[in-house]
């Protein structure tokens, strides 16, 4: 039997780095910047997390640490540190009104190489005498969950037994999507991605709301990494863990059609295949289980082509998405 | 009553045109300024003076022939991986893909010096793995085409989703080479008999495949720029109409450059496995494919300044890696160090595309009319 | 001046674009109460003088008063703050969004949305102007009459007190056109400034109160509507009296050259644009079609030189030389000119279609022709030499051969392309709206590069939406109503009234219900 109660939790905590990071990627594409720098934010992210609250660890005596410094530090870097990486993508994409593509993806490899470098290199750099970055106690602030959760057979491993960040995640999510339709700023932001010279006629802001959104998305997406740090790998930073995770997010944008709130499900869905081979049985046939690590990235082929297959004009993606906007372009 | 008229403090407008060396004058100037920044970066973190980090990056890329030769090597490859995705930018066609169909590349050519090593001889054996790595990369690269010109499928995402595919389909087959078992790693393939190694040219290893990507360079500059698909990929790439409109067939287009642009990431994978590692990894690209992407571009699509391009990014990293290995960081520093030179070059295109008018004339022209 | 108050006084406004001076000093007065036609050719700064008001764009120099104050709109925001609303020809809406939804885009409010009691707001102004609209309709379910009609609410929502719109009837029926212009005259009625930009002068005429006319981007005067005259007006557009002639060389020897039968296209949503349509183009004849826009002028060009699939019927060339017959239907533009029929066609998007915009004159001229010859390689010497050609015979203004076609002005876009395309020495020649945006000058240039072609014995098709050239110009008309064949009249003899009759009603014209 296909053991869905410990199989469960487990996609979720794989989903919450997606979700977030296609939350925040639909926020940024619909004011019309297709940020492929997302997965270098990510890595900036957590890596911001971990320098802030690496600092406070080891300069804090065991024992002494207080829980909300724990998880203020680090969220505040994280959070500053994504804003950094989304201001810097705007100044060129909106501002200097670059090429997205190659912005995105130098903004990928600056911030993967960010991650990576201090990731190695903090240590060295802070001369410190711990041998590994293992943020155990910074980690368990963000991992506690309900006293009560384990209490509750099943129901508690399924829905309660998750450290605070993946209810945020679904939060945020559902915010973003309620922000998107339901507000006056949402709609001026839809538009803005659709059509910026009819946003700007109207007496819009465009260059503000891309800033804006990018910006917001970045740090959303940014708690994706730090998410991933602190509460999946239970602080403990290795270099290149992360992956492809911020790849499969954009991918994500697409598979829910820019719905942040079909993302949770999605991205549920997402974290499931990604960890499905751990659940199939192959005996020894351990190659087998590198093609199911397959799985993800060939259902969102297949979800791309079946997209463009059934054209609707309710799905369609931002009209103008990857162009800048020059107002006197003529 | 008199309120003071405002105006707009800076009014940006498009340059009508910009001769090419002012153009290139500007560049060179955002390199110089992202050189800079770098050293500055550098000194934060090591305390080292910025001499001494210009001297390192220079003895990383060219302190010894052998470091010369590794540095030349990675140009030729890393090049061929950009002139492989430029037709399809051409085309504006944003194949991020070419990680995947290096690594299809890859697979075919180890499968070959795997399988095929005792039952043909050693030239036969090397066409067949040039052939079939060709093959493999124009297919990873035909199928995203198919999809885009059949159903205008988003190929930027299904070619990066096709990297992944082709990441995994890899790490399948090492584990099913695996050699010693258990290693998790393929190691050298063929190390007793070099079957399918090319071969050493004057005795240098490396010698080959930056002849061949020379020739390639030629290639690509001539046909871009002198064929008929050349100017179809041309038309195609700025409007899609127009070139309907005199009767080309813009799907054939779309998929006969892919194949062309995957057939070539696939060389870069031959390349990789018969003439420089002789093994294959999960990480064997090493993200030239994206970096290809960044160096064509910063090449405005020229193949010939694409030999500029990639070489300062390769003597970047190597740069940046020696620095690293001297001042004991991570390696991951010449990734930084790439996308702050990036993003200064990214940024200085405003300049070669727009005019900023700072407003101060017009304003006194204003007040003189009451 | 005659107890008028003055909602807007423009002053020594100037702005370029380049090396264009697209307004030079101009002054402008818009008063409350009346209906102001702004008339001038193309391209002689109408439109950039009012998107100035709008805050598209940013005088570089010059002042605007609005209520005798002296204001700066930088943004479209600052515009609506002094109740400017501008109505731009092409219409500035989100497609994917509801009428509701494009009409408060922008405004500030409470955060919440809420859209029925916006769609109440915009029912109650319909119903004060005499509009119909439904609020939640998708702007892409709407035809251009209603999307119209949504930037016009769109603007009165926001309390806009000085309306200007931009060629308004360019692409509405005449029976739309009379809808707005009641409804224009009811704001007139409720005191507000309005400006119409146009260059049809039956509507100045019959709308207007006051007339200002710019011409090449200076101000030339303008008049209370009543005391001028269409004559008048013309000369002040064009700078001197026009004889508005146009030559028609008749017909030498017209032989079938096309033959369209029972023709039937549709667009890529599945709406039938052309139903049934048949008829013969001779050769050394010019064919006019004329029609509403949208009525399927584009569709027709297209299927007959192989862009646009289709649904049935055919579209049988006739050659010239061996009289042999060769059908049309289901070939591409490429089997087409395979198939050795010599056939160009100057298409409406000149910039989208015809020419690559940021490709030079050689690089253009080579789309005809670069596939010619057997090898791999591309001849760019003969390319270089037709644009040499193109340049010195049709006098295009550029600056070399080398200069990107986007930075020609629009006159000298056309050209290149016309000349381009009669370069093959077609046997037919297809156009549409070849003159549209052209000054006066360019626009004979082109009817005498086409009268040229009729006399080389080319059938000539030219799509055109100014009746009077038409009627000038064609030897026959084909009127199109709603992708159907309406009527085919004599060039020589038919009356405008006639032709507009049957471009609103099938058959109109024939005889009056």
């Amino acid at each position: 039997m296909f053991d869905f109660i410990s199989f469960i939790p487990r996609a979720v905590a794989q989903s919450v780095p997606l979700l977030l990071g296609s939350t925040g990627e639909t926020l940024t594409q619909k004011s019309g910047n297709l940020n492929l720098g997302l997965p270098g934010v990510m890595y900036v992210g957590a890596i911001c997390g971990v320098i802030g609250s690496f600092m406070y660890e080891t300069n804090t005596p065991a024992g002494e640490m207080n829980a909300l410094f724990a998880v203020g530090i680090p969220v505040l870097c994280c959070l500053a540190g994504s804003l950094l990486m989304g201001l810097l993508y705007c100044f060129l994409t909106v501002t200097l009104r670059a090429n997205q593509n190659v912005t995105g993806l130098a903004l990928t490899t600056f911030g993967v190489g960010f991650g990576n470098f201090f990731g190695g290199s903090l240590i060295r750099l802070t001369d410190s005498e711990v041998p590994s970055i293992a943020l155990t106690a910074t980690s368990s602030y963000f991992k506690a969950t309900l006293p009560f959760a384990e209490d509750l057979g099943w129901f508690g491993q399924l829905f309660l037994n998750y450290g605070a960040l993946t209810y945020i995640a679904i939060a945020i999510a559902l915010i973003c999507s309620y922000f998107l339709k339901r507000t006056r700023s949402g709609l001026n932001l839809r538009a803005v991605g659709e059509d910026p010279a009819t946003a700007d006629a109207a007496g819009i802001n465009v260059t503000r709301y891309k800033y804006k959104a990018t910006c917001v998305g970045c740090m959303i997406a940014g708690l994706g990494g730090l998410y991933y740090v602190m509460d999946y790998a239970s602080g403990v930073w290795s270099n290149d863990a992360f992956g492809d995770r911020g790849w499969l997010a954009i991918a994500l944008v697409i598979f829910t059609m820019w719905r942040p709130a079909v993302s949770i499900f999605a991205s549920i869905l997402f974290g499931g295949l990604y960890i499905l081979y751990l659940f199939i049985p192959t005996g020894t046939n351990l190659a087998v289980k590198e093609l199911y690590k397959m799985l993800p990235y060939l259902v969102t082929i297949v979800v791309l082509v079946v997209v463009s297959m059934r054209k609707s004009r309710e799905n369609e993606p931002p009209a103008h998405l990857g162009l800048a906007y020059f107002r006197e372009e003529r | 009553m008199n309120e003071k008229t405002r105006v707009p403090l800076v009014h940006i407008s498009r340059r009508q045109s910009l001769p090419w060396y002012r153009a290139w004058a500007i560049r060179a100037a955002a390199i110089v300024l992202a050189l800079l920044a770098c050293a500055v970066i550098t000194t934060l973190l090591t305390g080292e003076n910025p001499i001494a980090v210009y001297g390192a990056m220079i003895e990383g890329a060219f302190g010894t022939s052998r470091r010369i030769w590794v540095l030349l090597q990675n140009v030729a490859i890393l090049l061929c991986v950009s002139l492989a995705v430029t037709p399809a930018f051409k085309m504006r066609f944003w194949n991020i893909g070419g990680e995947g169909q290096i690594m299809a590349g890859c697979l075919a050519t180890a499968a070959c010096m795997i399988t095929l090593r005792d039952v043909m001889p050693n030239w036969l054996l090397i066409v067949t793995m040039f052939v079939s790595s060709l093959l493999a990369g124009a297919i990873w690269g035909l199928i995203p085409a198919f999809f885009k010109a059949k159903w205008n499928t988003n190929e930027t995402l299904f070619t990066l989703m096709m990297n992944y595919v082709a990441t995994q389909l890899v790490a399948f087959f090492i584990i099913i080479w695996e050699s010693p078992k258990g290693s998790g790693n393929v190691g050298i393939i063929n190390q007793s008999t070099q079957a399918g190694w090319l071969p050493y040219i004057g005795g240098n290893r490396y010698l080959l495949n930056i002849l061949v990507v020379a020739l390639l360079t030629v290639g690509m500059y001539i046909y871009l720029k002198y064929t008929k698909h050349g100017y179809e990929i041309a038309v195609v790439g700025e409007s899609e109409r127009t070139a309907r409109y005199v009767g080309i067939k813009v799907e054939r287009v779309i998929m006969r450059t892919m194949l062309i642009s995957g057939a070539i990431c696939g060389l870069a994978g031959f390349l990789l496995v018969a003439g420089t590692d002789h093994t294959i990894t999960t990480t064997i690209s090493a993200s030239r494919g994206f970096t290809a992407v960044m160096v064509s571009w910063l090449a405005k699509f020229s193949p010939i300044f694409m030999v500029l391009t990639s070489f300062l990014i390769e003597f970047l990293s190597r740069g940046a890696s020696e620095i690293a290995t001297q001042f004991g960081l991570n390696h991951a520093f010449g990734d930084i160090l790439t996308g702050v030179i990036l993003f200064f070059i990214i940024g200085s295109e405003f300049f070669i595309t727009y005019k900023l008018h700072f407003r101060g004339h017009s304003g006194k022209a204003a007040e003189k009319n009451v | 001046m005659d107890g008028k108050t003055a909602a807007v006084q423009m002053r020594d406004i100037t702005k370029s674009f380049g090396s264009v001076l697209a307004n030079d000093r101009v002054w402008l007065d818009i008063y409350k109460g009346e209906i102001l036609a702004l008339l001038g050719e193309n391209g002689s700064g109408k439109t950039t003088l009012m998107n100035m008001l709008a805050g598209i764009y940013f005088p570089d120099a010059g002042q605007i008063y609005v209520d005798g104050r002296e204001v700066v709109i930088r943004s479209p925001r600052d515009a609506f703050g002094l109740g400017i609303g501008m109505i731009h020809q092409h219409f500035k809406l989100v497609d994917v969004l509801t009428a509701a939804e494009n009409i408060i885009l922008g405004l500030p409010g409470k955060e919440r949305l809420d859209i029925k009691a916006v769609a109440a707001r915009v029912r109650e102004i319909s119903e004060k102007y005499g509009f119909e609209i439904d609020p939640m309709q998708k702007v892409y379910d709407m035809s251009v009459s209603q999307k119209q009609t949504v930037e016009i609410v769109k603007v009165l929502y926001r309390g806009a007190d000085i309306l200007i719109l931009d060629e308004p009837t360019a692409v509405l029926t005449p029976q739309e056109t009379d809808r707005l212009f009641a409804v224009l005259r009811s704001m007139r009625a409720d005191g507000k400034a309005i400006v119409i930009i146009t260059h049809k002068l039956h509507e100045v005429e019959e709308l207007s109160d006051r007339v200002a006319i710019l011409r090449r981007g200076h101000f030339v005067g303008d008049m209370p509507t009543k005391k001028t005259n269409a004559a008048e007006m013309t000369s002040m557009m064009v700078g001197h009296p026009v004889e508005l002639n146009i030559k028609r060389p008749e017909p030498k020897n017209p032989q079938p050259r096309l033959e369209v039968k029972h023709l039937t296209v549709k667009d890529a949503e599945g709406v039938t644009k052309i139903d049934d349509v048949s008829f013969t183009a001779y050769s050394g004849e010019v064919l006019g079609v004329a029609g509403i826009s949208g009525s399927g002028q584009k569709e027709l060009l297209e299927a007959i030189a192989g862009l646009h699939r289709a649904e049935g019927g055919s579209i049988t060339y006739i050659d010239p030389e061996t009289g042999k017959e060769e059908e049309l239907v289901g070939k591409d533009p490429r089997d087409i000119s395979d198939m050795g029929v010599a056939l160009s066609f100057v298409p409406e998007d000149r910039l989208g279609m015809g020419l690559v915009g940021d490709m030079d004159l050689s690089d253009n001229m080579m789309l005809r022709s670069f596939r010619r010859g057997r090898g791999f390689f591309t001849d760019r010497k003969s390319p270089h030499k037709l644009a040499e050609r193109v340049v010195e015979e049709l006098g295009v203004n550029t600056p070399s051969i080398e200069t990107p076609v986007r930075r020609l002005s629009g006159g000298n876009v056309q050209k290149v392309l016309v000349g381009r395309e009669i370069s093959s020495a077609p046997t037919v020649l297809l156009t549409a709206y070849a003159v549209r945006g052209l000054d006066i000058n360019s626009s004979y240039t082109i009817y005498d590069l086409i009268n040229k072609q009729k006399e080389r014995g080319v059938a000539v098709v030219y799509v055109g939406e100014d009746l009077d050239v038409l009627l000038e110009l064609c030897d026959r008309i084909l009127v199109l109503c709603g992708g159907k064949v309406s009527g085919l009249v004599p060039g020589r003899g038919a009356t405008k009234r006639r032709v507009g009759l049957m471009m609103t009603k099938l058959g109109g014209g024939a005889d009056d219900e």
